[in-house]
C-alpha cells in the first residue's frame, strides 16, 4: 500500500465520506455524548481504538472463517458477535494491565460495543474488499472521522448554551438542527477523491 | 441443512469467544477491595463533587485507602453515612446538613443597572466586561445563570434577576459557588432561619444610590442580638451560625428588610418553575 493511496483513504474517510456527517452512521453516540469536548474526544478516542481494531480481526474472520465455509452472507451477525466480544477482551486486558488507559476510555469503550459506525466499518471493508492493513487503516480513519464529527459537533453545542434559543427549540430540537447544518457544510467535500 | 450448518458455525463461534472471555475474566482479574463495590453502591451516584473527589467510585476508593473520612457525602447525608459506616465497620460522626445561599437580594426594582446588557448569557461574560458588568454593585449577582447551569441538582434557578436556591432540592455540593464569578454564593446549615443576603462591602452613602436593600453596615442588628451571633465586619452584617438561636431580633429590626427570617417571609424562598425566570434578563 502505497503512501499516496494512504492519503487518499484518509482523506475519503475523514472528511469525503465522514462515517457521521455523510454516511449517518454512529448518530447514537453522535447526539449523545457531544454535550462536552473533552467527553466527546474521549468517545472519539475510543471509537478509533475500538474501530481499528476490529478491523483487522472482522477481516480475519471474514477471510479464514466466513468466505471458506461459503457463509459470506452471515457476515453481519458474524461481525456483532466478534466485536463484542472483543471490546469485552480488550476492556478486561486493559484493566489488568494498562488502568490509566482503562480509566480515560472509562464507560465508552463498553457503550460502543454494538456501534453500527464500528459495525459498518468491519462491513464496508469486506465489501470493497480490502487487504488486512488497508482494512485496519479505514478503520481507524474512520474513527478519526468520527472523532473530527463529534469534536466539532460538540464544540458547537457548548457555544449554543450560552444563547438565547427559541423555548420551542430548546435541547434536541436545537442539536439536530446544528448536526444537519454541519452534514450540510460537509456534502462540500463530496466532490473529493484523488488516486 | 444449510441452515444447520450456519447455525452450528456461528454457536461454535460464540462458544469459542465465550470460553476465551471466561478464560481471560479469570486471568486477568483484578483484585479489588471486596467492600468497594457496596461502598460505591452505597453512595446516591450523582458525582456532584461535593466531597472533593471527581465521583462517587473515586470517594468511595479514597475512602477505603484511608485518603477521606466516611459520611462526608452532602448528597446522601445521615443516612449515607451510616450505610457507609456499616460497610466499613465504623461509627460515622453525623454532620449537620448545608445547603448554598445566594449573597444577594438586589431583585429587579431593588438594584440598578448601569446598562443593558445584551452579550452571552453568562456570569462569567458579563463580568469580564470593562467596569465589572451592568450591574452598578460591584458585588451584587448577575443572574445570567452560571450557577443554575452548574448546578447538578436543579436547585438554582434565576428569579427577577437574583438566583434563587431551593433548599429542598440543594444538598451544598458548592458546584454554584465555585462557577460564580463574584463569590457570592456561600455554604449555611440547612436549620438556618436567619440570612443575611446580601454580599456588598461598599459603605453605607454609597450602595444607597445603586440599590434600596443592600446592607448599610448599620450595626443596628449587632446592637439588637442578645447572643452576640451578629457582627457587622467590612460594612456588612455577618451571621455566626454557631451562636445564632433564630430569635429573630435582627430580622424585625433591620431598617432595610434584608435580613430574612424563613419562618415569616417565604416570598423569595419558595421554588419558581424554570419557565417563569428564562427570560427574566430579558
Amino acid at each position: 500500500m502505497s503512501l499516496f493511496s494512504l492519503f487518499s483513504l484518509a482523506l475519503t474517510a475523514i472528511l469525503a465520506e465522514n462515517f457521521v456527517l455523510v454516511k449517518f452512521l454512529g448518530i447514537c453516540p453522535f447526539l449523545g455524548v457531544s454535550k462536552k469536548t473533552d467527553t466527546a474526544l474521549g468517545m472519539g478516542m475510543a471509537v478509533v481504538f475500538v474501530m481499528g481494531l476490529s478491523s483487522i480481526v472482522t477481516w480475519a474472520v471474514n477471510e479464514y472463517l466466513l468466505l471458506p465455509l461459503g457463509l459470506a452472507y452471515m457476515q453481519t451477525v458474524a461481525f456483532i458477535l466478534v466485536i463484542a466480544a472483543l471490546v469485552q477482551f480488550v476492556e478486561l486486558f486493559l484493566k489488568k494491565f494498562i488502568p490509566t488507559l482503562y480509566t480515560a476510555l472509562g464507560i465508552y469503550l463498553p457503550l460502543i460495543t454494538t456501534n453500527c459506525a464500528v459495525l459498518g466499518a468491519a462491513l464496508l471493508n469486506v465489501q470493497a474488499p480490502r487487504g488486512p492493513l488497508e482494512s485496519t487503516a479505514f478503520g481507524v480513519f474512520s474513527g478519526l472521522g468520527f472523532t473530527l464529527a463529534i469534536v466539532l459537533f460538540a464544540s458547537v453545542r457548548e457555544r449554543l448554551e450560552f444563547s438565547k434559543f427559541p423555548k420551542a427549540f430548546e435541547g434536541f430540537p436545537q442539536a439536530l438542527i446544528t448536526a444537519g447544518l454541519i452534514a450540510m457544510a460537509f456534502m462540500g467535500f463530496s466532490g473529493l477523491s484523488i488516486g | 441443512m444449510e441452515i444447520l450448518f450456519a447455525f452450528a458455525v456461528l454457536a461454535g463461534l460464540g462458544v469459542v469467544f465465550g470460553v476465551v472471555l471466561a478464560v481471560a475474566g479469570k486471568v486477568f482479574a483484578v483484585e479489588e477491595d471486596p467492600r468497594l463495590e457496596p461502598l460505591t453502591e452505597a453512595l446516591p451516584g450523582a458525582n456532584c463533587g461535593g466531597c472533593g473527589f471527581s465521583g462517587c467510585a473515586a470517594y468511595a476508593a479514597a475512602v477505603l485507602q484511608g485518603k477521606a473520612e466516611a459520611g462526608r457525602c452532602p448528597v446522601g447525608g445521615a443516612e449515607v453515612a451510616k450505610a457507609m459506616g456499616d460497610i466499613l465497620g465504623v461509627v460515622v460522626e453525623e454532620q449537620e446538613r448545608c445547603v448554598a445561599l445566594v449573597k444577594c437580594s438586589g431583585y429587579q426594582g431593588h438594584a440598578q443597572k448601569k446598562y443593558d446588557y445584551d452579550g452571552l448569557s453568562d456570569c462569567l461574560a458579563a463580568s469580564r466586561l470593562p467596569g465589572g458588568g451592568p450591574n452598578e454593585c460591584p458585588s451584587g449577582c448577575l443572574g445570567f445563570g452560571t450557577c443554575v447551569r452548574a448546578c447538578p441538582f436543579g436547585a438554582i434557578q434565576v428569579r427577577d434577576g437574583v438566583a434563587t436556591v431551593n433548599h429542598e432540592l440543594c444538598v451544598g455540593c458548592m458546584k454554584c459557588a465555585e462557577a460564580c464569578p463574584r463569590d457570592l454564593i456561600v455554604k449555611v446549615p440547612y436549620s438556618a432561619d436567619i440570612t443575611v443576603a446580601c454580599n456588598s462591602q461598599a459603605r453605607g452613602a454609597t450602595l444607597r444610590k445603586y440599590c434600596d436593600i443592600g446592607c448599610l453596615g448599620c450595626k443596628i442588628c449587632e446592637k439588637t442580638c442578645e447572643h452576640d451571633a451578629i457582627h457587622v465586619v467590612d460594612n456588612l452584617a455577618r451571621i455566626d451560625y454557631t451562636k445564632c438561636v433564630s430569635c429573630g431580633l435582627c430580622a424585625a429590626k433591620c431598617p432595610r428588610h434584608l435580613i430574612r427570617d424563613a419562618r415569616l417571609n417565604k416570598e423569595h424562598d419558595e421554588p419558581v418553575p424554570v419557565s417563569d425566570s428564562k427570560w427574566s434578563d430579558a
